[in-house]
């Protein structure tokens, strides 16, 4: 049933595929596991990625607006059937997977933030007459919401956190309802206002890293790292970054566009040409898909290996990551998550015999990042556990 | 040994830097001394004002030593309050010291002796004295007062003793009067010393140095609050006393430091009020002398037979520490839950004595099971914890409830610990360590640990489809017990010992292990041989989770195994039961034996370098957030 509602990317490829503009990534697919990719979404792509793949990769904007055009029926007949039980007496059935989609269209929201918001208008969308109630719902949308997309680390932590952040009230039991859900909302939209505000605050902090003369890896695009780019570039900081490729979906291109709009000198290399070119870096700034309990990373596929060949070469490895990202997830190693998967062409036909590791991200141990910028401070690795533990216990 | 006495011996030496001024070629290495706690609180050091004229060396005592004792002796009974404000009004000189010396008559040999060496040596020994033999003297209430001594000491005494106050008086420019409040302090401090260290002597005299046990009970409560030292070398007794006051400011902080059991002189004392008969320890490891010696089941008959001697003692706490003693109860969480019903027992038939407070009175008696149990064999972390839990439990009882219903609360409170700190926390780690079992893994376990069992059992359960490999190691063997019971329940089990650990690590996926006690630095306490597997399985790669419940979480920070750690049985590796072959190490003449040296050790620590991850209740952490969670919940659960 879900997905049918998954994701307006997917219906969109499927609808283009019939003619006009083929998606060049789906076009390119040629494993036969991804051929059929377009009917069974779930099974071969990770929605996270979709959405990435939305927000920041080749397409454009009229492009998402007709796939939104087309999706839109889709979207409220999957989520209405998922929910159906939600919103009983009344005739306009709420759904949070709507509200979240809604959100994550914003290219500027991370996908934990939209989620947030989401579940804020779930509250204030409520029909709930106690306490209780309001609760039970608010943990059925959180829940729907997580399984809509299991792959995704920051989606399930955002969900986590914000149950955490606005249940964890004592003043609650005090006062009478009405008062306690205007509060519950009050803390919600506080909460997606910090969450917001993150961003700046990272970049603020990683100020005091960046200083003039030094080079920059970067690996994949993250909304935190370019934050704390422009902030550089706008302290009149002088500095050189230097992209990878980011295969499968050129993350890097994107982000050296990006920078090259900044004035900031920027210089591309395959994803290969990491150990070659270390020797010239000072320091090396990730994203995060999700920060796990142990302090290590999980990101996009190919940062282990960048912070492995930095550790050799002491270079400091810099994470950026919001607070939402920390989930309380325990990795022991790379097989440990479930894998999200995305499509990777190789630009000529493989064999089907061929297998293709399609998994989009990795984990990196603590043990290999220096420090992680957060909007909490700039702890090193093993104080997220701290954190993890005073916020969930 | 030799060199831990000679460190031992520094405060004395910087005594004599202290007490002369003027003759500083004399001092010891200045640095020393000064990085060194103050040691000494007799009065010349503290009272003297002249301590502004005084060499680099002088360390103006620290003021909250006396400020602190004065508070804690006041607690003590003290009948002699009256004195205190004789001594007052002297300051400096004071001749409650004078009148000690000439009184004792142990001392006063010695005070001869040095008296040609000169005022500085007078002034050291008679310091050194003034707390090992107060004892004796207890000013004028004494009974063994010993006349002839006094009198012929007292012919000679005046002599120096004078020049001394003289000498003080005379580079003592400042009004005495500033300090007549330190000195006041310093002189109450001494008149309980002095009677709580009569009342010492006295039982002393009545129970020859041979030791009989029936005494012994009484007394073990004093004794254990850092009493004066009853030595009978009077080098011995000399070097305690000047240490007791560095020990006594250190206690205030830090837990109190373990037994050593190379220090000759403590262990005397321990022996002689010990119930069980310490073995004389023949050919230890040097590296491993301080710790308890092993005691074997050998003594259960004659425990047994003293049964009646320790009135004392409740019959399930007795029960309990035989058990400990002869290894029928083992396991971390067996050994404490046992303890803690043998205590809820003890609590239930509890009476409070006549005069006496609930609160302090069972404190002390459970202090004395504590004892008992831990001269079966040595406590675990774990069990520390627990005590610690049941103390901090007693000494918060409300002083309104009746005594039925603080018994009531307190056997809840051991119940609810029991309950929730080990049952549950149990059936948590559990449920956490599942998840990271898979279809198709290969995990191995070393030893037996009843938590690492039930996680096999249950991802069992759950009909997930795993092979397990049991590591084990003589002498304990401890994994068969483990293999027969999971072997029982169906799951498919390899068996293989500890040698060839490195060929079958590159099969497994996992390793589980238990945990004796988790350090603050993450280091792992466990059976004998865990570190070897955690590390060859950071060397193949493999994950290591270790799986401990909270409660066995310690603030202590070790570092090695050797500081602490608790010694098995040598004989069981010297002998292979049931091999009458393997003879190589029978029938040793005596002087064989004697370049023998067994050593079989119990628990080692795993840095926390090949620990993979910590599942306890919390959930799964890594070894660096073990301090979060004593910090969290320590205070948590001392509170409940």
């Amino acid at each position: 049933m879900w997905w049918r509602s998954a994701s307006f990317i997917l219906d969109g490829q499927q609808h283009q595929n019939d003619g006009v503009a083929p998606n060049p990534e789906s076009a390119l697919l040629s494993s036969p596991s991804m051929a059929d990719s377009a009917l069974n979404p779930k099974s071969n792509v990770s929605a996270y990625y979709q959405t990435r793949a939305a927000h920041h990769a080749v397409i454009t904007s009229d492009w998402l607006a007709q796939a939104q055009a087309a999706t839109d029926d889709g979207d409220s007949l999957g989520s209405e059937a998922q929910i159906g039980g939600k919103g009983e007496g009344s005739g306009k059935a709420f759904s949070v997977i709507d509200e979240f989609n809604n959100w994550r269209k914003q290219p500027d929201l991370a996908e934990a933030v939209a989620a947030i918001r989401a579940l804020a208008a779930a509250i204030r969308k409520s029909e709930a007459t106690t306490m209780m109630e309001l609760e039970i719902e608010l943990k059925k949308a959180s829940d729907s919401l997580k399984s809509w997309d299991a792959t995704s680390i920051s989606l399930t932590a955002g969900c986590d956190l914000f149950m955490r952040y606005v249940t964890r009230t004592s003043a609650l039991e005090y006062e009478d309802f009405n008062s306690a859900k205007s509060r519950l909302i009050e803390r919600a939209e506080k909460f997606g206002e910090i969450s917001c505000k993150a961003r700046r605050i990272i970049a603020m902090l990683s100020q005091d890293f960046i200083f003039d003369g030094c080079t920059i890896l970067v690996h994949g695009f993250s909304r935190v790292v370019l934050e704390v780019m422009k902030t550089a570039a706008e302290n009149k900081k002088l500095f050189r970054v230097l992209c990878t490729k980011g295969r499968p979906d050129r993350t890097g291109l994107r982000f050296s566009n990006e920078l090259a709009k900044l004035d900031v000198p920027v210089k591309l290399l395959i994803d290969s040409a990491v150990a070659y070119t270390m020797d010239e870096v000072d320091m090396v700034f990730f994203g995060a898909d999700g920060v796990v309990e142990s302090g290590g990373i999980i990101n996009m596929m190919g940062t282990f290996q960048i912070a492995l060949v930095a550790h050799s070469m002491n270079k400091p490895v810099y994470v950026a990551a919001e607070s939402y990202k920390f989930a309380r997830h325990y990795l022991l190693n790379q097989k440990d998550m479930a894998p999200a998967l995305r499509p990777i062409d190789f630009g000529v036909p493989i064999p089907s015999k061929v297998e293709v590791e399609t998994s989009g991200r990795d984990y990196t141990p603590p043990q290999y990042l220096t420090l992680l910028f957060t909007d909490l401070g700039v702890p090193t690795p093993s104080v997220i556990s701290d954190e993890l533990i005073q916020l969930y216990l | 040994m030799d060199t831990r006495r000679v460190s031992r011996a520094v405060p004395r030496v910087r005594q004599v830097g202290f007490f002369t001024p003027n003759t500083p070629a004399q001092h010891p290495v200045p640095t020393r001394s000064q990085s060194g706690p103050p040691t000494s609180d007799s009065p010349p050091l503290s009272g003297s004002p002249a301590s502004n004229s005084l060499s680099p060396v002088m360390i103006p005592p620290a003021r909250h030593l006396s400020d602190n004792l004065g508070g804690r002796t006041a607690a003590l009974p003290v009948p002699r309050h009256g004195n205190a404000g004789d001594h007052a009004i002297v300051g400096s000189y004071n001749p409650s010291e004078s009148v000690l010396w000439l009184e004792s008559p142990t001392r006063s040999r010695i005070g001869d002796e040095e008296f040609s060496e000169g005022t500085d040596w007078y002034r050291r020994s008679n310091s050194a004295k003034f707390s090992s033999s107060l004892p004796s003297g207890g000013f004028n209430l004494s009974p063994v007062k010993q006349p002839g001594s006094v009198a012929a000491l007292e012919a000679k005494n005046p002599l120096p003793e004078k020049s001394e106050a003289q000498k003080e008086q005379a580079s003592n420019s400042k009004p005495l009067k500033a300090k007549t409040t330190k000195a006041e302090r310093r002189a109450l401090q001494e008149s309980q010393r002095a009677v709580k260290a009569s009342s010492k002597a006295e039982a002393n005299k009545s129970s020859t140095p041979g030791g009989a046990a029936s005494s012994k009970p009484m007394k073990q409560p004093q004794q254990k609050k850092d009493g004066p030292p009853v030595a009978s070398s009077v080098a011995a007794s000399e070097r305690i006393g000047v240490d007791r006051p560095v020990e006594k400011e250190r206690k205030k902080d830090l837990p109190p430091p373990r037994m050593q059991f190379d220090d000759v002189s403590r262990v005397g004392k321990a022996k002689r009020r010990s119930v069980l008969n310490q073995p004389e320890a023949r050919n230890r490891v040097e590296l491993f002398r301080h710790l308890p010696p092993h005691k074997n089941g050998s003594q259960l008959p004659y425990l047994e037979s003293k049964f009646f001697e320790l009135h004392e003692m409740h019959p399930a706490v007795y029960k309990v520490g035989l058990q400990y003693l002869t290894g029928d109860l083992s396991g971390g969480n067996a050994r404490c839950i046992a303890m803690l019903q043998a205590f809820r027992e003890a609590i239930r038939d509890y009476y409070t004595p006549p005069e006496k407070t609930l609160n302090r009175d069972l404190t002390s008696k459970i202090g004395g099971f504590v004892s008992f149990l831990i001269e079966c064999r040595p406590l675990s972390m774990s069990m520390g914890n627990a005590i610690r839990f049941l103390k901090s439990r007693i000494a918060r009882l409300p002083l309104t409830l009746s005594e039925s219903e603080a018994k009531a609360t307190l056997c809840s409170d051991i119940d609810r610990f029991i309950n929730e700190k080990i049952v549950l926390a149990d059936k948590v780690i559990v449920r956490h360590a599942a998840t990271k079992i898979r279809d198709g893994d290969v995990l191995l376990t070393y030893g037996s640990s009843c938590v690492v069992e039930m996680i096999l059992l249950y991802a069992h359960e759950l009909g997930k489809r795993f092979l397990v490999v049991v590591v084990d190691s003589r002498p304990m063997l401890e994994g068969q017990k483990l293999l027969r019971r999971l072997v029982a329940k169906g799951l498919s089990c390899t068996y293989t010992q500890l040698n060839a650990i490195s060929y079958v690590m590159h099969e497994v996926t996992q390793v589980f292990l238990g945990a004796s006690s988790i350090f603050s630095n993450g280091t792992v306490y466990s059976r004998v041989g865990t570190a070897s597997v955690a590390m060859v399985a950071h060397a193949f790669g493999v994950p290591v989770l270790v799986c401990c419940e909270a409660y066995k979480f310690h603030e202590r920070v070790q570092l090695d195994s050797i500081c602490f750690n608790e010694l098995g049985d040598p004989d069981a590796i010297s002998k292979v039961a049931g091999r009458v072959d393997l003879n190589y190490l029978d029938n040793l003449t005596d002087k064989q034996k004697e370049s023998l040296q067994l050593l079989n050790l119990k628990y080692d620590a795993t840095p926390s370098d090949y620990i993979s991850v910590i599942v306890t209740d919390y959930g799964m952490i890594p070894p660096t957030s073990v301090p979060v969670i004593v910090r969290e919940y320590r205070k948590e659960y001392l509170l409940i």
